[in-house]
This record gives C-alpha cells, sequence and structure tokens, in this order.
C-alpha cells in the first residue's frame, strides 16, 4: 500500500470521525444542559433540605426559590443571572471583581438564603450549597459533591451523615464577628457551634472544605451585615 | 483464526460461533485467565450499580468496535492499524460518554472519568488486533459480545462482593439487615479501596482454575 494511500485512508477517517462526532454532541446538547440544570437546582434545594427528584426539580426551584441576586464583596446588588454564575471561572479573580451569587428562598413562610461555594479537595474540585435561616447566622443545611475524592474517605463529604452535621451552626459569633464552621480532626466538641466531626482518613478534604467555607463566605459578609441591619 | 475461514453453509450460531461467544465466559475469560483490564475492574467495582452500567457500556463499544474494524479490515493499510483501532475506539467511546450524558445523568456522573478509561481497556484493543482484523463482522460481533460479557461479569460479581461488605448495600438498598449491626457487626472498610478488588479477582481466578484444571499449566 503506498504512502498516498495511507494519507488518503487518514485523512477521511479523520474527517468522518469528525462529522460523527461533532453531529453527536451538537443533537445531544440541549438534554446535557437541561440535565445539568436540573442537578444544579436539586442540589440548591437540598442546602435547605428540600429533596426533589429529577422530574420535579424544576417546578419544586420555580415554587420556593423566590428571587436570585448577584452581590459584590462590599454587598452592592449587580446585574445579572445568578444561576449563570459559573464559580469555576469566579473563585480565580480578585476577591474585589467576583459576582457573588445567593439564592434566596420562602419556605412556609420563613427566608432561607443559600450561597454556593467551591474550592479545592485532595485530588480534584469540592463544591456545594450552604442554606442559611434569617438570621443570616444559623446554617439551615448543606450539601457538598466533589469530582474526584477517594471513595470512602475524602468523598464521604458529599454523604448525607457529613452534611446533616452543619445544620444549627452558625457562621457568626453572638457578637456578629465572622467565624465560619471548621471541620475538625476526630470529633468537634459537642457544644462548638463552629466546627464538624473530620472524616478519618479524609484530613486533607476536611480542610479543603473548612477553607472553602471560610474563603466562600469571606466575601459575602457585607452584604449580610447589609441585611441584618436594615 | 485463518482468514475467512467460515464456510458459506455455516448457520449464524453454528457450534463454532456459539464457542465465539461461550469461550471468553469461562476458559478463555480475559480477566481471570488472559489477565487484561484489570485496572477498571480494581477503580470502579466499589458499587455494583456503577459495575453494571460499566459492563453495560463495554458490552456495546466492544460489539460495534468489532463489527466496525471488520468491515474496514480489508481496506485498513499495515502501517497505521493500532491508529485506525484507536480511533474507532475513541470515538465509540465518545459517542457512549455523551449518550450517558444525555440520558442517564446520575449514572454518568459516577462513572465519571471510567467512561473515557474504556479506551485504555486492553481488552477491546486486544480484540481487534487478534480476531477482527482477520474475521468477517459476524463472527467479530459474537468475539466482541463475548468478551465484553466475559469482562462483565467478573465485575459484576466484584462489585457484588465489594458492596455488600463494603457498604453493606446491593444497588444502593441495604442488604445487611439492621439487626446485624446491633450485635456488632460492621461493615469492612477495607473492601472499598482498590486492593480488595485485587484480592477479589484472585480469588475469582482461584476457583475457577480449581474447577477446570486445564487452565493450570502443568507442562
Amino acid at each position: 500500500m503506498s504512502n498516498r494511500y495511507v494519507f488518503f485512508y487518514a485523512s477521511a477517517m479523520v474527517i468522518i470521525v469528525a462529522l460523527v462526532l461533532s453531529g453527536a454532541a451538537t443533537l445531544l446538547r440541549p438534554l446535557q444542559e437541561r440535565n445539568m440544570r436540573i442537578e444544579k437546582m436539586q442540589n440548591i434545594l437540598s442546602a435547605i433540605n428540600i429533596i426533589a427528584d429529577r422530574a420535579e426539580a424544576e417546578e419544586v426551584f420555580d415554587r420556593y426559590i423566590t428571587s436570585s441576586i448577584i452581590v459584590d464583596h462590599q454587598g452592592r446588588e449587580i446585574e445579572g443571572d445568578a444561576f449563570e454564575v459559573d464559580l469555576r471561572d469566579e473563585i480565580r479573580k480578585d476577591v474585589a471583581d467576583r459576582q457573588l451569587p445567593l439564592f434566596i428562598a420562602e419556605v412556609n413562610g420563613e427566608t432561607f438564603y443559600i450561597v454556593p461555594l467551591r474550592g479545592g479537595g485532595l485530588w480534584g474540585p469540592i463544591w456545594g450549597y450552604l442554606g442559611l435561616e434569617s438570621d443570616l447566622a444559623t446554617i439551615a443545611g448543606a450539601n457538598f459533591d466533589h469530582a474526584s475524592e477517594t471513595p470512602g474517605l475524602g468523598a464521604e463529604i458529599a454523604d448525607q451523615s457529613f452534611e446533616a452535621q452543619f445544620r444549627g451552626k452558625r457562621i457568626f459569633d453572638d457578637d456578629t464577628n465572622f467565624r465560619p464552621v471548621r471541620v475538625v480532626k476526630g470529633t468537634a466538641p459537642p457544644d462548638d457551634l463552629h466546627a464538624v466531626d473530620g472524616i478519618s482518613g479524609g484530613t486533607i478534604t476536611s480542610n479543603g472544605v473548612t477553607n472553602m467555607l471560610r474563603e466562600g463566605l469571606q466575601p459575602y459578609t457585607s452584604y449580610f451585615e447589609k441585611i441584618r441591619t436594615s | 483464526m485463518s482468514e475467512d475461514s467460515t464456510q458459506p453453509t455455516e448457520t449464524l450460531f453454528s457450534v463454532k460461533n456459539r464457542k465465539l461467544l461461550t469461550n471468553p465466559l469461562g476458559p478463555e475469560n480475559p480477566i481471570n485467565v488472559q489477565v487484561l483490564g484489570i485496572c477498571s475492574v480494581l477503580a470502579i467495582t466499589v458499587q455494583l450499580q456503577t459495575s453494571l452500567v460499566m459492563a453495560i457500556s463495554v458490552v456495546a463499544v466492544m460489539g460495534f468496535a468489532n463489527v466496525i474494524i471488520s468491515l474496514l479490515r480489508k481496506g485498513i493499510p499495515p502501517r497505521i492499524r493500532i491508529i485506525v483501532q484507536l480511533t474507532v475506539i475513541a470515538s465509540l467511546v465518545i459517542l457512549v460518554d455523551q449518550l450517558l450524558k444525555a440520558f442517564v445523568y446520575d449514572i454518568s456522573r459516577q462513572l465519571s472519568v471510567f467512561v473515557g478509561l474504556i479506551i485504555t481497556n486492553c481488552i477491546i484493543m486486544g480484540r481487534l488486533e487478534a480476531f477482527a482484523l482477520h474475521n468477517k463482522p459476524w463472527p467479530s460481533f459474537l468475539d466482541g459480545i463475548g468478551n465484553a460479557a466475559g469482562y462483565g461479569w467478573v465485575l459484576l460479581a466484584v462489585g457484588f462482593f465489594r458492596e455488600l461488605f463494603g457498604s453493606g448495600t446491593l444497588m444502593g438498598y441495604q442488604a445487611i439487615p439492621g439487626f446485624m449491626y446491633d450485635i456488632g457487626y460492621e461493615n469492612n472498610g477495607f473492601m472499598i479501596l482498590p486492593p480488595m478488588a485485587l484480592i477479589t479477582v484472585g480469588i475469582i481466578i482461584w476457583v475457577q482454575r480449581y474447577k477446570d484444571r486445564r487452565l493450570i499449566d502443568i507442562s
């Protein structure tokens, strides 16, 4: 077989494969994006302890999430669609340029605030949503997820038993100083409102959650201050 | 396996063709006997469900890849045949990944990077190189499905034991009754880690060789 044939064969193959794959990607894109949106809605809802299954997530989201806003680190509201803000881009920016999305929910007359978070674990990114009660200090619920933490160890941050520990903890102390929840090694003192139990064998991931909570919530403090004093 | 040795009168499920399908399940099993594809067995068998989806995905990729390479076998320039094989496998894997993301999103999230790793599954390229390149599409299809099924059942067996003893669940449902925990039973965290997959495969290989003495090299 001549070189000419080999070149022709390889080129034809590459063109055909490119057409097939780009065709499939274009056709399936709307379905995939919808799945990702629904997953995001489910995660936001679960931060205030509302479990919605895939089929009804959109409807439940619209019912409970009354508004979503973007704020900056000085507490001013800025224009934009909070749902479309990609934290992957935002956490790379300087705090002053960051868009901080905030989701506000109304459940049985009570107001909840949901803050999206993103940070780093041991092997890859970790992210989550933290639901706050109307005092903006008490945690209503938390939802964490990760890309590639070790199953059975770091991956346990996505487990309900880990997330449930955050309920009732506080991110401000009684003097309204910012004091986020830490994930401590071993067992947290039961009366400590600013600490939860770490994961044995998952210390680096646990520390990742601590850092994510501190760095993720810090920029919101001026906006929270504004609401609390108004 | 000589070039196109099938007789024109041979039926679709002749003894020879059936062997293509059944041999990889037992005496020619790609994992237990040829010890190929071990990497993915370690990685995705923590839960039964991911094992099942991985097994189905590999069956689909391998069946199609074998047929496509078999159809192309007379035209593929021998000098670039490995590249052609890889392109076919990689394209099929990307298609499977896109389909999973569109239709069974939750499962695709669990499998995450491992779907992409089907490309590196040595069993697939091994069968393309050893079989599909020299045989007609139908026997190649059977050979692909057979080998993928041989890979799949070992995956499911390992996944079954690891999830049962590691997490006390099967397909995500509680399998070990609550009273067992009350009397002191604990899940074995070691089962979740990759080394236990290797040991589980080792035990399966041991049992298989004990039952089928032909597999033991006595020369």
